[in-house]
């Protein structure tokens, strides 16, 4: 009598079940790969917060037609043979749609063949514009190619008058990426650069390299890093009493440099995505509600502002979000709504995907900022 | 600006940082001295002088004299802690061991500091300013005759202290044969433990001597610790002025190496230094030659 | 000796057949990247395990395989055989020239020289950005290929891989039971005794210097054209850190040994996802912990384990044997 009970009641318990996962809606499965720990964390961190934090808020706003997010993260600590597992597992064992990231240009370069292959859109938060040129259908990406960047830099040397140039880049995926786009952008703007010298990423003292330059012809200096290098750098120059302008990259758009820079931080110029600077736009700025938006929740959410790297998951993210709600949810449909996706306002830029375009961004995703008293200011 | 002035700025700078390797370099040559072991963890020590030193300035706000010095008694005790328990229990002790055995503890301790204290980077103020003096055609910073001064302080304490106190020449004892030392009575586990109390007082301060120029985060440790095993070796393992030369030199190569032949490649040029020691004069090149290294 | 070669055989067996098994997915790419690390712990191990000689810089000679073969294959466009083979014998010249002095040094200090070498190596291949494309890596190495048969599934490079690999764990294994073997283990004993009984010691550290070189640039050649593209940062002090550790528990001087631990050390990560950000801490215990309470490694305790259980096990009547 007894296990007759018991097995009725396993039997209504299964059906229970079953209805309920028959009445659930079955989630779209979104993968993402940061490098939450390991050198490019100050890249990962904030993307894996963000994206979190995205996907909440969506799934809480009742998900896509009615379907909730599952947002699938694995941390690559910036390793690219990892970040190529991990794009496997997701693949593979996890049965994503699409995938957000990596972090780095390196791990993209590396994730790459396998998501074309196995005709995944993927999104890269990362910067280098040899993700998108030559264009692969399945690859886009979110973060301001570092040519928009160095372009905007030159432009202003050029109304300056100033054309010699001294560069002084961190040994790693960023400033390499940096270094290789100043060389080829300098002749463009009839700039010569007069030493081209680089320093470790976690390297203590470059006064050697700022004395050499201080000895050539350069008038002035373009560092281009992420923290602490370049708060580094900064403080050297003002050891070395060096009066030369000096220009840094958009890895220092952060009150964090300022913080590490302290005095030395004064009268540096450098392009920056909007987001740093959203509170000076004007309310017309197609930007800026979106901005906003992310800044106050990031800092709700985790206690700090939400900044240009976060900014680039968040990209991601939305517009994946767009793709969906076209009703695209297996990966090729994904890549076809992705690419038809105009004028999105997002926190990097606004972005306007075509064919033959899978970054998406103009010039003008990057704003010049002066820091003055130890906050930024429009140039220009 | 003439090229007298760069030479000078290099080799003021080289010395500055030379300073700081020279005395990561006696933590591990007075550890070497007295136990035989390397301690690969050192430089997590110098690591954490700086981290403490952020902890009790910024986040518990304490004056920064006070910050400081609980911040170098806080990691000497770390060091006596990773003693008692990564070094002290270990039986046979082969040299893989040991090296394994230091290399994973100074992974621990880089794990446990990035766990409590984040990834972030951070800067302690300097402690009198940071208006530049000229010298001799080139630009120093108070900072770094603090970090001059502290090293003479420490060489010359370090002198007294091995020569003239008991422990000191108990230690020595031990370095010239520790049997010998435990048949004379002297507590050889307990000279182990008060090494590593010394060589984590004197990496932690280092580390804090340091930080306002240099700033620190959870991995500063590594590199440094290479370069003041580095200045260790060029010194021959001495517990006084060999290392400190050592040091000196490593950081004027360096230093001229990045400014005259090549930014990128200045480690390399620092590591094909210490292979070309190794190889030629593997006793170091300011000691009198006598422990077995070949 | 015939014992060994069926315990080989039958691992071989069981490596041959595990696809077949698992159905393919996630477990079956990991599986290479197993095969390839047992390759360069096993090469280590002989280093290591057999001679006694302590090396911080084996991911230097994989680094070079891999960076040899993609740049001659992606940059030059020459057959992905030939470059394997011009990469081991160039690297096999490199490790024995260097070999040499480097192995004149005994423990710390053998110890920091090849830690100082492996990053000279690191430091080139970050550094040396038009050929080896710096820090961004090297992408589009083309895959192996066999006439008309390519290697570009994770099932085809599983057997790519694990055939060299098998093919590395029977040199080693025939190796130790060799008289070369036996001198290796005596060298490890005690040089000076080994000497006097007519070992050239110097030379014989020399040789097994740069067969393990030579093994972890096939692996690092096989591994480039797997993943198709290379970057520094797989190179460095932390990756041959990793190979001692697996090295270490597996146990010192056993091949199968080595297998294991490249297996424990290369899932480890799947299982510490959980963990996240801890997983650096448990990796730093782990080495502390196996040094201090197992230094023969995983092996060893297997051995202790089985002894001991055979002990309980025929009857409580053996308990006062």
């Amino acid at each position: 009598m007894k296990n007759r009970l018991i097995r009725m009641a396993t039997l209504l318990l299964a059906l229970v079940f079953a209805a309920g996962a028959a009445f659930a809606a079955e989630p779209i499965r979104i993968g993402a790969l940061f490098s939450v720990t390991g050198p490019p964390s100050f890249l990962g961190e904030p993307e894996r917060n963000t994206a979190q934090m995205v996907v909440d808020e969506i799934n809480k706003a009742g998900g896509i037609k009615g379907r909730p997010i599952e947002l699938i993260v694995y941390d690559t600590t910036g390793d690219p043979t990892k970040a190529v597992q991990l794009a496997t597992k997701l693949i593979k064992d996890d049965k994503v749609v699409a995938i957000v990231g990596p972090s780095t240009t390196g791990e993209t370069m590396a994730v790459k063949p396998v998501t074309e292959k196995e005709q995944i859109p993927l999104i890269s938060c990362a910067a280098g514009s040899k993700i998108t040129d030559p264009v692969n259908p399945w690859t886009f990406k979110t973060a301001q190619n570092d040519t928009l960047a160095v372009a905007r830099i030159f432009e202003s040397l050029q109304k300056r008058k100033l054309d010699k140039v001294a560069i002084l880049t961190a040994s790693d995926g960023f400033g390499a990426s940096g270094r290789e786009q100043l060389k080829n952008q300098a002749a463009k703007y009839g700039i010569t650069l007069t030493v081209d010298d680089t320093f470790g990423p976690k390297d203590t003292d470059m006064t050697a390299q700022l004395t050499k330059i201080r000895g050539s012809e350069a008038q002035a200096i373009i560092c281009w890093g992420t923290n602490p290098g370049p708060a580094v750098v900064a403080k050297n120059v003002r050891q070395l009493g060096i009066k030369l302008p000096l220009f840094m990259s958009h890895g220092v758009s952060s009150k964090k440099f300022i913080e590490l820079a302290g005095e030395a931080a004064e009268g540096i110029i450098l392009p920056s995505g909007h987001v740093i600077v959203a509170d000076l736009l004007p309310a017309t700025n197609p930007q800026k509600k979106a901005l906003m938006t992310y800044v106050q929740e990031y800092k709700k959410r985790f206690g700090v502002e939400g900044d240009h790297f976060g900014g680039h998951a968040w990209d991601a993210v939305m517009l994946l979000k767009t793709a969906l709600e076209q009703g695209a949810d297996t990966p090729a449909a994904i890549r076809d709504q992705l690419e038809k996706i105009s004028g999105f306002a997002g926190i990097g830029g606004v972005f306007s995907f075509s064919a033959t375009d899978h970054a998406g961004l103009t010039k003008d995703a990057f704003v010049l900022v002066e820091i003055k008293n130890k906050d930024w200011v429009l140039v220009e | 600006m003439d090229f007298s002035h760069q030479l000078s700025q290099y080799l003021l700078s080289g010395l500055a940082t030379g300073a700081i390797y020279a005395l990561i370099g006696l933590g591990f040559a007075i550890i070497y001295n007295s136990t035989g072991i390397i301690n690969f963890a050192q430089g997590e020590f110098v690591m954490l002088g700086g981290m403490f030193g952020v902890y009790f300035y910024e986040i518990l706000k304490f004056p920064l004299a006070a910050a400081l010095l609980l911040a170098v008694l806080c990691a000497a005790a770390s060091g006596v802690i990773f003693e008692r328990l990564a070094i002290r229990p270990l039986r046979r002790a082969t040299p893989l061991g040991l090296v394994i055995i230091t290399i994973g503890g100074s992974i621990l301790v880089r794990g446990i500091a990035m766990l409590v204290w984040g990834k972030d980077t951070h800067a302690l103020p300097t402690f009198s300013g940071d208006t530049p003096i000229a010298l001799a055609g080139a630009t120093l910073l108070p900072q770094h005759l603090w970090i001059f001064a502290l090293t003479v302080l420490l060489i010359a304490v370090n002198k007294l202290f091995f020569q003239f106190t008991i422990t000191g020449k108990a230690l020595r004892a031990c370095a010239v044969n520790r049997r010998a030392a435990g048949l004379v009575g002297i507590d050889v586990r307990r000279m182990t433990m008060f090494s590593f109390l010394l060589a984590s007082g004197m990496g932690a301060l280092a580390g804090i001597i340091v930080a306002p120029l240099t700033m620190t985060s959870y991995d500063v440790g590594i590199m440094l610790g290479l370069k003041g095993f580095c200045a260790a070796i060029i010194g021959g393992m001495s517990n006084g002025i060999g290392t400190v030369l050592g040091g000196l030199l490593l950081g004027v190569l360096e230093s001229l190496g990045a400014g005259l032949i090549s930014s990128g490649y200045k480690d390399a040029i620092t590591f094909i230094i210490l292979l070309l020691i190794l190889f030629l004069r593997p006793q170091g090149l300011f000691s009198r030659g006598d422990s077995e290294r070949v | 000796m015939r014992r060994e070669l069926l315990k080989f055989a039958l691992f071989a067996l069981v490596v041959l057949t595990v696809p077949a098994t698992i159905k393919g997915g996630y477990l079956l790419n990991v599986l290479v990247y197993v095969g390839i690390n047992t390759m360069l712990a096993v090469a280590l191990n002989l280093l290591l395990g057999f001679a006694g000689q302590i090396s911080l810089g084996q991911a230097a000679f994989y680094g070079l395989g891999a960076y040899i073969s993609g740049v001659l294959t992606a940059s030059h466009g020459w057959n992905p055989w030939l470059s394997l083979a011009v990469a081991a014998l160039a690297v096999g010249v490199l490790a024995f020239v260097i070999g040499f002095p480097i192995l004149k040094l005994k423990g710390h200090y053998l110890a920091m020289a090849t830690l100082g070498f492996g990053i000279i190596v690191y430091i080139v291949f970050n550094e040396f950005v038009d050929v080896t494309g710096g820090p961004s890596g090297l992408p589009g190495i083309p895959g192996m290929s066999f006439g008309s048969l390519r290697f570009d599934s994770d099932l085809k490079s599983y057997y790519l891989i694990w055939s060299a690999a098998l093919l590395v764990m029977l040199l080693a294994v025939n190796l130790a039971h060799s008289r070369i073997g036996r001198a290796l283990r005596a060298i490890h004993d005690s040089e000076v005794a080994a000497q006097v009984l007519g070992v050239n010691a110097r030379l014989l550290k020399v040789q097994i210097f740069t067969c393990s070189a030579v093994i972890s640039c096939v692996a690092g050649s096989l591994y480039a054209h797997t993943v198709t593209f290379v970057s520094p940062s797989t190179f460095g002090f932390h990756f041959s850190v990793e190979l001692v550790t697996m090295v270490i528990i597996g146990g010192l001087g056993s091949i199968y040994g080595s297998f294991l631990g490249a297996a424990l050390l290369t899932l480890l990560p799947e299982f510490l996802r959980a963990f996240q950000d801890y997983d650096i801490v448990v990796y730093g215990l782990l080495l502390i912990v196996m040094t201090m309470f197992m230094p023969g490694g995983l092996v060893q305790g297997a051995e202790t384990l089985w002894r001991a259980l055979r002990r309980l096990w025929p009857g409580r009547a053996g308990q006062d044997a």
